[in-house]
């Protein structure tokens, strides 16, 4: 049998390893800003992508078109298979600004993706109490978002993000607004929660160490237009505590290399 | 809004109300709205007349004046309020009634005080004007932050430097909006002060042609003074545009 | 006091709170004590044979609260302002929501309501009367046409400023536009509505003041112009005093009203 192929920048999958993948994808914004240009990639089934690269490449774009919350001017977004156009219960979001309702407690938050769907009130109710206690926040069901500090309003939209139960986390610089201490501490808590959880993860950061830290594979992307420009995989063991990953000899020589090639950026006109 | 795909601006909505007041107009269904055509052949009348330019001269007059007026008295008193705490407690409770108050209220102790005449038509717009011009500066002046103030003190600034250089301008933003809505107020003032005091102006104007049901010039009339509010409101908003650029990095 | 990262809520201690309450009541002490004791000189001096001092003006309030002149004055001024009031609330939030949410509706109504917004609108009033006579419709009226667009403007700029970010998390969870509308726009709006209606409410009573000293006089519009033809100055002071007492109560219970209704939403906006 011969595998499909897919290929991006020189990897290949096979096709029941591929949850998600984006073929030719173009984005030009109103006002002639070419976001995205000629975009391929896939995601494999049950590890952590990120999308890295100089502020302008272009990589909350992609993960909105691939969340199906923008439309791209060219290419198609597939996933499990199939061509989708729009959101879908196989993606869940995790917003930078957290995007609360601010009118509605933790609880009622957390429940708010299965409530669009429809599910009856006590099921989830007891699904959000179960994915409040995963992020840490057992006891502040009936705060609300102006009494939580800025690290827990993110847990409560990554927990309502669990909840629905997707196959695909899709996170946008979701600890840009924390301050550094507590930042580390939900890289590890992530971590953790995805031992258990095992979905795929897409996520974008514009900090390196963050971005070797967490993920299976790397994609950067060039400066507008945005392409994929080098796929990086740090081969870093997992097996010690949270803090010897960042001393690990696979991590340092990761960032390294990463900023090696993210300087030249920052070196081209316009940066 | 598009419409067959292309871009219609917004203002444009204006001269379909005139189409549909036109039409209204000729279908006779009210003795109150003549034909826009009418209304504004009625206007074209008007103006060069006689009658027109004095009521007109009259409430310029009293409009002016009673702005001037109150900016004179409104940026000093909220500057004061923003910097001494006890003004701002004591004078705070009252500000923040007048402000919301039904001012025209106080114009039959205007009429009883001062008499019938201009004059209490000024005061009548120094009061509908005043109160917002105090609450914006205060606010505008106590948002100013504390490390523009010590950076001022630190070059050794004086204190009218302070004040002249740094926290008036630093305030202007919002003095600006409130001399917006003060200007907005200020012409309520002058035409209720004058339909109140009923023998001047353009409030005598607007009784004269209700009264003997000249409708025509009665909404070219009203047409006229609302354009001018407009057009006066606008005007600040142009000068709040132009410092607008700095109000976001205060 | 509410952003320790990951802490508990902080409770204000009770003494600290009564501290703050005395400390309040004795600057609104000082406060009406400067402005009536000014009153008070003012008459004494005389400003004017026709300005009463406080005192005079205190009593013939007490009057003619006693007498129940005052009682059936309001009983009838405030009948228009209560119908207009309620007229004008439930159809400007509709108008305004309509606004918000049709692009059409809004091209065409946005620019009159701009205009409407800076117009005064007084102006119109004596008209009125000659059409509707001098009863209760020409009152009602005259309430309606001052309050209406304030209400208007504000319920429609609470839906359209709603926080995009909201609605693209609902989206983001396939949530369809009746969900927008209903579990995001609304809510949002709530808040914004509300202050409309507040300052209707400010605009309805100068309506009716308006209404009262120009159309026939009738309710406390009556008592100030027949106090003044008989020459009782401190009665037709106290008549003025106490329309904008009402006035200025109801408004400042409004604003504690949304104050507390409201919390929620004042420091989430910064998040």
């Amino acid at each position: 049998m011969t595998a499909r192929v897919v290929t991006t920048a020189g990897e290949r999958y096979r096709p029941q390893d591929v949850i998600a993948a984006v073929r030719g994808i173009g984005k030009t914004y109103p006002g002639g800003v070419e976001a995205l240009r000629d975009v391929h990639l896939a995601f494999p089934r049950g590890q952590l992508t990120t999308l890295l690269g100089p502020s302008g490449c272009g990589k909350t774009t992609l993960l909105k078109i691939v969340a199906g919350l923008l439309r791209p001017d060219m290419g198609e977004v597939e996933v499990n298979g199939r061509v989708v156009d729009g959101p879908g219960p196989e993606r869940a979001f995790v917003f930078q600004d957290f995007a609360l309702l601010p009118w509605a407690n933790v609880l009622r938050n957390v429940a708010f993706g299965l409530e669009l769907r429809g599910v009856a009130r006590a099921a989830r109710e007891e699904t959000a109490r179960k994915y409040i206690a995963a992020v840490g926040l057992a006891g502040f069901e009936k705060s609300y978002p102006h009494q939580l500090s800025g690290g827990m309003r993110q847990r409560v939209g990554l927990a309502r993000a669990l909840a629905v139960n997707a196959d695909i986390l899709m996170m946008d610089e979701p600890f840009s607004a924390v301050d550094e201490q507590t930042r580390r501490k939900f890289q590890e808590d992530l971590l953790e929660l995805l031992k258990v959880e095992r979905k795929t993860v897409i996520f974008v950061t514009h900090s390196i160490e963050e971005a070797v830290y967490l993920s299976d594979r790397i994609v950067l992307l060039s400066r507008r237009p945005g392409r994929v420009s080098r796929i990086v995989a740090p081969k870093i063991s997992r097996d010690g505590s949270p803090d010897d990953i960042r001393r690990d000899r696979g991590y340092l020589d990761a960032v390294d290399e990463i900023w090696a090639i993210l300087k030249q950026y920052l070196m081209e006109p316009g940066a | 809004m598009t419409a067959f795909g292309i871009r219609i601006p917004a203002g444009l909505s204006l001269v379909v109300w005139a189409v549909v007041w036109e039409i209204a107009g000729r279908l006779g269904s009210s003795l109150v709205l003549p034909p826009f055509s009418e209304v504004i052949a009625a206007g074209i009348k008007l103006i060069p007349s006689e009658k027109f330019a004095e009521a007109a001269s009259i409430t310029l007059h009293a409009f002016f004046v009673g702005m001037a007026w109150a900016v004179a008295v409104g940026i000093p008193v909220g500057v004061l309020m923003a910097r001494s705490k006890a003004a701002g407690r004591i004078l705070g409770v009252w500000v923040n009634i007048f402000v919301s108050a039904p001012i025209s209220a106080l114009v039959p102790i205007l009429m009883a005080v001062i008499g019938i005449g201009q004059s209490t038509v000024i005061v009548t717009v120094f009061l509908f004007a005043v109160f917002i011009i105090i609450l914006d500066t205060q606010v505008g002046v106590q948002h100013v932050g504390r490390s523009l103030e010590e950076m001022a003190r630190s070059f050794g600034a004086s204190r009218a430097q302070l004040y002249g250089k740094v926290l008036l301008l630093a305030a202007l933003p919002e003095m600006l909006a409130g001399i917006r809505l003060a200007v907005i107020r200020g012409v309520k003032g002058v035409v209720i002060g004058q339909l109140l005091v009923s023998i001047i102006g353009v409030g005598e104007l607007f009784e004269l042609y209700s009264r003997n049901f000249l409708m025509a010039e009665f909404w070219a009339l009203v047409l006229m003074v609302f354009a001018f509010a407009f057009l006066m409101s606008e005007a600040v908003a142009w000068l709040e545009r132009r410092v607008e650029y700095y109000a976001a990095a205060r | 006091m509410n952003t320790i990262a990951g802490s508990i809520r902080i409770a204000r201690p009770s003494a600290w709170r009564h501290a703050r309450a005395a400390h309040r009541a004795f600057w609104l002490f000082l406060s009406f004590a400067a402005f009536f004791g000014a009153w008070e000189i003012a008459g004494r001096i005389p400003v004017s044979l026709t300005f009463p001092t406080f005192t005079a003006t205190a009593a013939a309030l007490v009057g003619m609260i006693g007498s129940g002149e005052l009682l059936n004055a309001y009983a009838i001024t405030l009948q228009p302002l209560g119908i207009g009031l309620a007229l004008c609330g439930v159809a400007g939030v509709g108008c305004g929501i309509a606004m918000g949410l049709s692009r059409r509706i809004e091209w065409l109504s946005l620019p009159v309501l701009v205009i409407l917004q800076s117009a005064p609108i007084a102006a119109i009033i004596p008209l009125l009367t000659y059409v509707y006579g001098i009863g209760l419709t020409s009152k009602v009226l005259a309430v309606v046409i001052l309050a209406a667009p304030v209400i208007v403007m504000n319920s429609y700029k609470g839906i359209r400023n709603t926080s995009p970010s909201l609605i693209e998390m609902c989206r983001s969870f396939q949530g369809t536009r009746r969900d927008e509308i209903f579990k995001i726009m609304l809510p949002y709006a709530g808040a914004m509505i509300f202050t409309g209606l507040r300052l209707g409410v400010a605009m309805g009573f100068i309506g009716i003041v308006i209404a009262e000293l120009l159309i026939t006089p009738t309710g406390i519009g009556d008592l100030i112009t027949y106090h003044r033809s008989v020459a009782d100055f401190p009665e037709m002071f106290a008549a003025i005093a106490s329309i904008v007492m009402v006035s200025a109560l109801t408004i400042a219970a409004l604003g504690a009203v949304e104050r507390r209704l409201f919390r929620h939403l004042t420091t989430v906006e910064a998040a």
